[in-house]
C-alpha cells in the first residue's frame, strides 16, 4: 500500500472546527498495475480505526468517493481498510488541530 | 435463545429471498446506504426516524410499533430477519427493539452488510412492494430492558457490562471515533463495570466468533454468568449487540440492554463514575 499525504483525500471540511477535533480522513482509491493508486474510488470500502493496543475503536464504510472520517483522540492508531477480496493495514499518528489526510491505495 | 433460532448466514438469506414467510429489514442509521443498493426483497427501517419516540426520548408506542410493523407488510407469524452496516449495530438493537415487543421470529443475518459486502454478493435498488397487514404487538417486556434506577442498585452488585471501546470507557473519547467527539454529558464509566467491548465477541468480517470463544470472553474478564447482567453503551445499540450474543447465542438468562446507556448515566446529577482503564 501506499499512502501520499500531499494529495488530500478526505471527504469536505465544511462546518467542522480542525482545531477542536482530531481528524483522521482520507480516500481509498484502486490500485494501477504499478501499485500507484489509479484514480478510481473504492466506494463501500470497510475502514476499521485499532488503537494503540489494537483495540477495535470504530469502523466506517467508505462513501460513493472512497472516502472517509474518523474523529479520534492524539495518538498512534492503525487502519485497516478491507473490501472484496483486499485487505491493508496502515498505521497513522494524529495530532488534535492537525488534519491527517491519507490516499489509500487497495 | 440460541444460535440456530436467532441467526441466519448469508446462503440462508440467500436461499430464503423470495420465501413469502420472510420479511427481510435492513435496519441503519444511515438508510441512504439502503437505497445505494439493499439485499433483494428487503424494506429498510431508519434507527431514528422509524424506531425512535422523538418527542420523548423512548421507544415508540405499542401502537406505533404494530402501525409500523403493519403497512410493512410483516406479520406476526413473519420470520423476520434483520440486518445492517455498522457490524448490525442497529440491526441488533431492532432484534431487541422485536423482542421488547414480543416478535417471535425474528432472526439476525451474521456479518450484516459487511459480509454481504465482503463476500461481493448481490444488492438491487428496487424496493418491494409488500401487502399490509395487521400486526398486535404484546406488552414491552421489561425483563430485557433496563433503567436508570436498577442500573444504579446494580453498581457493585449485579454485571454491569460497558461494551464500548476503551478509549470510551477509559474517558479518553466520549463517543465512536467515527463521530464528532461534542457530547455534553461528562466521559467515564459507571463504576464496577467491566469493559467488554463489543467488538471482541465479532469477527474482523463482522460475523460472530464462536460459542465457545464467546463464553471465554465473558468468563475470563469477570463475568459472573451466574448473575443477572446490564449491558451499556453510549445510546443502546452496541449494547444490543452483546445483549444479543449474551442472551440469544449464549441463552443467559437475566441480561438487560440500558438503551439510556451512557448518553444517560453521564448527564445524571450526582452519580458515581469511574474513570481510566
Amino acid at each position: 500500500m501506499k499512502t501520499c499525504g500531499a494529495t488530500p483525500g478526505g471527504p469536505s471540511l465544511d462546518g467542522i472546527d480542525i482545531a477542536k477535533q482530531t481528524i483522521i480522513q482520507g480516500v481509498v482509491l484502486k490500485a494501477g498495475d504499478d501499485g500507484v493508486p489509479n484514480g478510481t474510488p473504492v466506494g463501500s470500502a470497510h475502514i476499521r480505526l485499532l488503537d494503540r493496543d489494537g483495540e477495535f475503536t470504530a469502523e466506517l464504510p467508505t462513501n460513493s468517493q472512497g472516502q472517509f472520517r474518523f474523529f479520534a483522540a492524539p495518538g498512534v492508531w492503525t487502519l485497516v481498510v478491507q473490501a472484496p477480496g483486499a485487505r491493508v493495514e496502515q498505521q497513522v499518528s494524529a495530532t488534535q488541530g492537525i488534519l491527517t489526510d491519507l490516499v489509500i491505495s487497495l | 435463545m440460541s444460535r440456530e433460532t436467532s441467526l441466519v448466514s448469508a446462503d440462508w438469506v440467500t436461499e430464503n429471498i423470495n420465501n413469502p414467510k420472510v420479511v427481510i429489514v435492513e435496519v441503519d442509521e444511515d438508510t441512504t446506504l439502503y437505497d445505494q443498493g439493499h439485499i433483494e426483497n428487503s424494506i429498510t427501517f431508519h434507527w431514528r426516524d422509524d424506531l425512535q419516540d422523538g418527542l420523548i426520548r423512548d421507544l415508540i408506542s405499542k401502537e406505533k410499533f404494530e402501525a409500523l410493523l403493519s403497512k410493512s407488510g410483516i406479520a406476526n407469524d413473519s420470520t423476520v430477519i434483520l440486518y445492517g452496516g455498522n457490524n448490525n449495530w442497529f440491526a441488533t438493537y431492532a432484534f431487541w427493539y422485536f423482542k421488547v415487543y414480543g416478535h417471535q421470529d425474528v432472526r439476525l443475518l451474521d456479518g450484516g452488510r459487511k459480509r454481504w459486502e465482503l463476500d461481493a454478493r448481490a444488492f438491487v435498488t428496487t424496493v418491494p412492494t409488500r401487502t399490509a397487514t395487521r400486526y398486535v404487538a404484546k406488552d414491552r417486556d421489561n425483563s430485557i430492558r433496563a433503567y436508570r434506577d436498577e442500573v444504579i442498585a446494580a453498581i457493585g452488585n449485579l454485571n454491569i457490562v460497558d461494551v464500548r471501546s476503551p478509549a470510551e470507557f477509559s474517558g479518553e473519547l466520549a463517543a465512536p471515533a467515527h463521530l464528532p467527539q461534542e457530547q455534553g454529558q461528562i466521559k467515564g464509566h459507571i463504576p464496577t463495570a467491566k469493559n467488554i467491548p463489543w467488538s471482541k465477541a465479532a469477527n474482523e468480517d463482522g460475523t460472530f466468533k464462536t460459542d465457545t470463544e464467546l463464553k471465554e470472553l465473558y468468563i475470563g474478564a469477570g463475568v459472573d454468568l451466574a448473575k443477572d447482567t446490564i449491558a451499556y453503551c453510549r445510546i443502546g445499540e452496541r449494547s444490543a449487540f452483546s445483549w444479543f450474543v449474551l442472551h440469544e447465542l449464549l441463552g443467559v438468562a437475566n441480561v438487560k440492554n440500558y438503551d439510556g446507556s451512557w448518553t444517560e448515566y453521564g448527564s445524571l446529577v450526582g452519580v458515581p463514575v469511574a474513570v481510566g482503564a
